[in-house]
């Protein structure tokens, strides 16, 4: 009768049969672990915004990637594993910070982030221009070429535009204030109805125009 | 660079279930758990250093059936006759379902490759090529071991 045998093996012992809900749980107590000890490299977790949800990702050095809802998070999590590293795993606990700051700045109650950063997938050029952006204070702006040239770009503003742009970390690194000059928007990979919304939550921009 | 690997939680959540369904099966409920643990943590030590072509459900299930040996090795250990019962942790695990109190009972007492491939087989649902690369051997013999683990179980166990 090794048909009975082999269909009782396929079962598994009774242990096994609430095996989904256990396995799930026993993988949530290993990220846990996972994230608490820094066994991981990269570190993800989403976080609510105005917006919608956000994902957000962090390294030991500091936060290194926020994606707006639309990116997917399978998308952004790929691109993380080419360009940084495959150790990632999902630790809520380390956005904390991140959560905590947000949270301040969308109800008005924080004008500058201090959360450390990791700049790793931010180029030489990228770097320039983004420095300088984040130098920016809150409720002030500056042109696409006021920061080229500050950046000390020989490529001018088209160039800066395009770092602004592919900017890992929006919101935080606040490229939502550079406009065009004469003071139109401009461009913003979150779109421009969040730029202006952010510029009018700083006060940059009137309410509504 | 790792070109091509899946993030680790990617991974973790395509395989968890597997390798918790492997480890109940070959060393019982209670010593799953640790087991589990352990070898997701060596995977994720090793991952970034494998091939993105890489059986990545083979290999994590490779490296689960080393920690059920070690399991397994540990408690042939603790359950050494000593001076003073008392003194060390009761190695004899609370009966499961009585249903299949026998033929799991067998099982766990199978050689250890028999028992991992019957166990690959039947709860994990595997081809014997991956089988193979699970326990480290040739497919013809990871085969050998499947007939022989049932075999062994038939003689064990009356339908």
């Amino acid at each position: 009768m090794s048909a009975e045998i082999e269909r009782a093996l396929s079962m598994g012992p009774s242990a096994a049969e609430e095996a989904s809900a256990a396995a799930a749980a026993a993988a949530g107590r290993l990220t846990a672990r996972i994230a608490a000890s820094g066994l991981a490299d990269v570190g993800y977790a989403s976080v609510e915004s105005p917006f919608g949800t956000l994902h957000a990702a962090v390294t030991s050095r500091g936060l290194v990637r926020l994606a707006f809802p639309e990116e997917h998070l399978d998308t952004m999590l790929e691109r993380l594993a080419g360009e940084l590293s495959p150790r990632i795993v999902e630790a809520p606990s380390l956005l904390d910070p991140l959560r905590r700051e947000l949270e301040e700045y969308f109800a008005g109650r924080r004008r500058a982030f201090e959360l450390p950063l990791d700049w790793a997938l931010i180029g030489p050029f990228g770097r320039r221009v983004l420095r300088k952006t984040a130098a920016i204070p809150y409720g002030g702006h500056l042109s696409y070429a006021e920061v080229a040239a500050e950046a000390g770009s020989p490529r001018g503003a088209r160039a800066a535009g395009n770092a602004l742009g592919s900017n890992p970390i929006p919101i935080v690194i606040p490229c939502h204030r550079v406009l065009r000059s004469g003071g139109k928007l401009g461009g913003y990979g979150g779109g421009l109805d969040r730029k202006r919304w952010l510029l009018e939550l700083e006060g940059a921009l009137a309410p509504g125009r | 660079m790792s070109g091509g690997l899946p993030p680790f939680q990617r991974f973790l959540d395509g395989n968890r279930e597997v390798v918790w369904r492997f480890l109940v099966s070959s060393v019982g409920r209670n010593e799953a758990e640790d087991c589990f643990q352990e070898t997701f943590i060596a995977a994720l030590r090793a991952y970034p250093r494998l091939r993105s072509d890489s059986n990545l459900r083979a290999w994590v299930l490779t490296i689960a059936h080393r920690k059920a040996l070690d399991a397994h090795r540990g408690r042939a250990r603790r359950a050494l006759p000593v001076a003073d019962p008392s003194s060390v942790p009761d190695p004899v695990e609370p009966a499961p379902a009585a249903r299949d109190d026998e033929l799991w009972e067998a099982v766990h007492a199978l050689p250890a490759r028999q028992r991992s491939a019957v166990v690959l087989r039947y709860l994990a649902d595997l081809p014997h090529r991956e089988i193979a690369v699970a326990i480290g051997c040739s497919e013809a013999a990871a085969r050998r071991s499947l007939h022989e683990g049932l075999a062994n179980l038939r003689k064990v166990v009356p339908a």
